[in-house]
């Protein structure tokens, strides 16, 4: 069964219809890219999958329970809501880091105030706490910033900061995580690192949806790919098949752009 | 004469310290309520919107808090203080025969504070409104993404965030209020200047009028350096 499965979600901003009929599935521990051009809505679906945006038809489903449909108000209570956004990490363009906290504070907050949450946080605070920094730390180590856990974002280059964004993502254990353009605002020289621990995330088996405009990056790392343009999905399939053999003339004309540069 | 000078002023200086700190004390919380209400968009007419009657569907457009607050703060801000303290105090004794004022221990006081709070209430507003809409939006979205509720979003996310950028143009506006708690003399309270001038009828001299920015300059050195003291303390982040 899928993790994730979108049907026939649209949405529009006023007047205009951003989003038309997009459906696709997503299984456990794969990656799907979503490529296309400017303005196509990548953005606007990501944001949707996190409640950012309210889809104005469609159904979201992960692990077969519907989370959200448009038809059905019994799924959209706020008070619901932020739970079911936990389903879902999400990796922004312009990293979004806290900047009055430290690299591991980004990552441990929103861990420690779900805690509180708990039955028995009471009587092992100190105990529930020391684990989440730990395992605050030990994400930092795997995003190779253990000698950067104490500085703030502004004292973190771009590519530095994105990867505490990605740290913090994974540390509410999300079942797929997005990011929207992860290395667009990064200079050339700091894309590398980036896409480097997104690729051992892949290795990793982490369910994930990778907005980008890397083509190279989304062949060779994700599963699927999905091409998207003027709201609609123009093609989806394997990776491979889609970026070496498009069989969509607006795709391959969309492909044709990246390849001239 | 200058211990008589001194202790005279001094006094003054009781009756501005306490205009000032009231009308901080009131118009701070004031101000942010303001600041939320020029912010409001809670438009009830919102069925209307595309009602074929022109009139109508602009109706649908129209959000009554936020245009009436800023039409509010519009005027206050537009009109010298001075006027707004001639017209709140001797206002009701001139156009409707009665001081209320008067019902007060100390009515010209009360008075006084009263029309401070408004109007730096209405200029507090306008940079909290700064302060607040000068937080990226997306340092909410990550709180929500990270399943944060909207309460913690704010204490946790953006207040902090909010206060920094608000220091600045609050400390002008605060070093402003000192300098214009001389303006109660125009109802006739002894404030600082009062308290400089006087010397000049009774006993024909001017310098305590002038010695009277000293006791400004103390004033504002302190607060001088209590906000940059704060901006120091915030200075760890950007
Ligand atoms: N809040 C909004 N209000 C109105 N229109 C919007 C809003 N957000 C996005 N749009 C419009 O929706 C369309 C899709 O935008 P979106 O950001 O999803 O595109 P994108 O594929 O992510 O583009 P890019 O590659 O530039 O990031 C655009 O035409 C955009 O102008
Ligand atoms: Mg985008």
């Amino acid at each position: 069964m899928a993790i994730l499965e979108v049907r026939n979600i649209e949405k529009h901003f006023g007047a205009t219809r951003v989003l038309e009929d997009i459906s696709f599935e997503l299984e456990r521990g794969q990656a799907l890219a979503i490529i296309g051009s400017s303005g196509s809505g990548k953005t606007t679906l990501l944001r949707c999958l996190n409640f950012l945006e309210t889809p104005d038809q469609g159904s979201i489903s992960v692990e077969g329970s519907v989370i959200f449909d448009a038809a059905d108000p019994a799924t959209q209570k706020e008070s619901e809501l932020r739970k079911k956004r936990l389903h879902f990490g999400m990796v922004f363009q312009s990293f979004n880091l806290f900047p009055q906290y430290t690299a591991l504070e980004n990552v441990t907050l929103a861990v420690k105030l779900l805690a509180k949450e708990r039955q028995d946080y009471k009587q092992n605070k100190n105990r529930i706490l020391a684990e989440i920094e730990d395992e605050g730390k030990a994400l930092l180590e795997r995003m190779g910033l253990s000698d950067r856990a104490d500085h703030y974002p502004h004292q973190l280059s771009g590519g530095q900061q994105q990867r505490v964004a990605i740290a913090r993502a994974l540390a509410l254990h999300p079942d797929i995580l997005c990011f929207d353009e992860p290395t667009s605002a990064l200079d050339p020289e700091l894309t590398g690192e980036v896409l480097k621990v997104i690729r051992s995330l892949a290795d990793q088996k982490t369910t994930m949806i990778i907005v980008t405009h890397e083509m190279a990056f989304a062949r060779d790392v994700a599963d699927q790919v999905i091409f998207m343009d003027g709201g609609v999905i123009v093609e989806q399939g394997p990776a491979k098949e889609v970026i070496d053999n498009p069989k969509q003339e607006r795709t391959r004309q969309f492909l044709s752009r990246y390849a001239e540069n | 004469m200058f211990w008589q000078v001194t202790l005279s002023i001094l006094k003054g200086c009781g009756e501005a310290a306490e205009l000032f700190f009231l009308t901080l004390l009131f118009s701070l919380p004031l101000g942010l309520v303001i600041s939320f209400g020029s912010m409001s968009k809670w438009t009830p007419f919102r069925k209307l919107y595309g009602r074929q009657n022109r009139f109508l569907h602009g109706l649908a457009r129209i959000r009554p808090i936020s245009t009436i607050t800023n039409t509010v703060v519009w005027i206050i801000r537009g009109t010298p203080l001075m006027l707004q303290l001639i017209i709140v105090f001797y206002g009701p004794g001139m156009w409707f025969d009665a001081n209320p004022w008067n019902l007060f221990a100390d009515g010209r006081m009360f008075a006084c504070v009263l029309t401070f709070v408004v109007n730096y209430a209405c200029y507090f507003s306008v940079i909290f409104r700064g302060g607040i809409e000068g937080v990226p939006v997306g340092q909410r979205e990550a709180g929500q993404v990270l399943g944060m509720t909207k309460t913690q979003i704010f204490f946790k996310v953006t207040l902090l965030q909010m206060i920094k950028q608000v220091v600045p143009p609050m400390s002008n506006e605060i070093i402003t209020l000192v300098k214009d708690t001389s303006l109660a003399r125009i109802i006739a309270i002894t404030e600082i200047i009062k308290a400089g001038e006087s010397f000049m009828k009774s006993d024909g001299i001017t310098w305590p009028l002038f010695y009277t920015a000293v006791f400004y300059l103390a004033f504002v050195g302190a607060l001088t350096l209590l906000f940059g003291w704060i901006e120091r303390k915030m200075d760890y982040f950007r």
